[in-house]
């Protein structure tokens, strides 16, 4: 079997963002639209204040509470863990939007541009009328995945075969791959380091491991 | 305090909360209407009609609505399938019962429409991602507003359809009583980011007052009509609030926090919760 997840080592970011840039170019999402985002935490009280920059976005749960709800069956989870989205079965509900713990979908309802009425020359070229009026996220760059693999690379290790996000990351905190093979480096960082998974107590089992200190 | 602290939800808009209102207040005239055995085709209608401006709203604010009937794909887990299932039958027995005015018939509806109410109470609380909404007395609530809306109702359409009902007035307090114990309850179980629990502080005084405590003293004096009309506008009122101002997101939590550089793991933070993790 295999089951894809995401690893996203929170004593390695910095926050630079590029991940995030990296997804909105590859997936052209509209403005107010960030499939994968960074969020910018600050904590604690002077003088024992923190700063967490935590990656988000779809978590690819093995529970999925999106799928659970979604009334058209649009949602759907494929046998390697990955959540996906038919754009012609879904109804616009946003029934998944509420449903989901993470705030990882989106739904616009008319094509927005970055700076007014007028689209850009890219933006007109690569505007997705299908996902317009439906729910939308992060999609674990599936396609990249698949054609990848076609073309005989590995996920997680060629970045032909690996998600947008974990190619662009410039400090090695985000890594991809398949926790069912126990010599993956996902599997090795997992086995190696103290993590945790976000809201687990929702019973959705993210794919999304944050480690946060060395093993003990 | 972080700026990733969790927000009210925009998916779901005054457009989904009148799905709510119209939903529960049909239902309870409903099966109160039969109940209290009011005349069965004016009941099955305004019912049918309370119920139909609701699936109306949120018809509107479904982004592709010409591919509405994809709603019933997945009757397996989904509620707001099942929602959908339930209305066709309740308007197959409810045409009935209209075209028929036969009591028999909307005693079924009436049947009908309290699953269908529960399937409305079930699609809150399976949305796991608005703490308001998932809470366990999230459902007892929905069904005793319900009753409650359907109770003053029915006392409304009593008078004018010359039906003596003399338990109304009692019952419509009751379920008021009902109404009030369920929200109060599930007010102080309410485990939800502050400013959703700010949200339900607000409401608390003007909901018990008049929506619960005037229109009781009103039914108890003969004021029918205005006591049944406060006893609905205050579970319309409750259920926009729920929908469009208690729901806020989940937000996101750290049981720790990272060691970075030198330093060593830190306490865990919830920002926009009142508790920690």
């Amino acid at each position: 079997m295999t089951r894809y997840v995401m690893v996203a080592d929170l004593r390695r970011c910095v926050g630079c963002q590029t991940c995030t840039a990296a997804c909105k170019e590859t997936n052209a999402t509209p403005p107010g639209v960030q499939w994968r985002k960074v969020l910018d935490i600050e904590a604690g009280q002077y003088p024992d204040v923190r700063r967490i920059f935590l990656p988000t976005g779809c978590q690819h749960c093995d529970e999925p509470p999106c799928l659970e709800v979604c009334p058209s069956t649009a949602t759907q989870k494929r046998r390697d863990g990955i959540v996906t989205i038919d754009d012609d079965l879904c109804i616009g509900c946003a029934y998944c939007a509420v449903a989901c713990p993470y705030e990882a979908r989106f739904k616009v309802d008319r094509a927005e541009y970055a700076y007014g009425a007028q689209p850009m020359d890219n933006e007109r070229a690569r505007l997705a009328e299908e996902k317009i009026g439906v729910a939308t996220k992060c999609t674990f760059c599936a396609g990249r995945i698949d054609a990848g693999m076609a073309a005989g690379k590995v996920p997680g290790i060629h970045p032909e075969a690996t998600p947008a996000c974990v190619n662009s990351c410039i400090s090695g905190a985000l890594r991809f791959g398949d926790m069912d093979d126990p010599d993956s480096a996902v599997s090795r960082l997992i086995a190696d380091n103290q993590w945790f998974r976000m809201h687990e107590d929702q019973g959705t089992g993210p794919g999304f491991y944050y480690l946060w200190d060395k093993g003990q | 305090m972080s700026t990733h602290s969790p927000h009210r939800q925009a998916s779901w808009d005054w457009r989904a909360a009148g799905n709510f209102i119209g939903g529960g207040a049909g239902s309870g005239l409903l099966v109160l209407g039969f109940a209290a055995g009011l005349p069965a085709g004016l009941v099955a209608v305004a019912g049918g009609a309370l119920i139909g401006l609701g699936l109306a709203c949120v018809w509107l604010e479904i982004g592709k609505p010409w591919r509405a009937i994809n709603v019933f794909f997945h009757p397996q887990t989904s509620w707001m399938t099942r929602e959908g299932i339930v209305a066709m039958a309740l308007y197959a027995v409810g045409g009935g019962a209209a075209l028929l005015n036969s009591p028999g018939l909307l005693g079924l509806t009436a049947l009908v429409a309290a699953g269908f109410v529960w399937c409305q109470g079930r699609i809150l609380t399976q949305a796991r991602g608005i703490p308001a909404w998932r809470a366990k007395l999230t459902l007892p609530l929905i069904l005793a507003t319900a009753a409650a809306e359907g109770a003053g109702l029915a006392l409304v359409l009593a008078g004018p359809t010359g039906t003596e009902v003399p338990w109304l007035g009692q019952g419509l307090a009751l379920l008021l009583a009902l109404r009030y114990l369920v929200w109060r309850a599930y007010v102080a179980r309410l485990k939800a980011p502050a400013d959703a629990t700010a949200a339900a502080r607000r409401l608390d005084t003007p909901l018990v007052l008049a929506g619960h405590l005037l229109p009781a003293v009103l039914a108890a004096s003969g004021l029918a009509v205005p006591a049944g009309l406060l006893a609905v506008a205050a579970g319309w009122v409750l259920k926009y609030v729920l929908v469009t101002r208690m729901g806020l997101t989940q937000g996101f939590t750290l049981p720790v926090t990272p060691a970075r550089g030198r330093g060593t793991a830190g306490p865990g933070v919830r920002p926009g919760w009142e508790t920690g993790p």
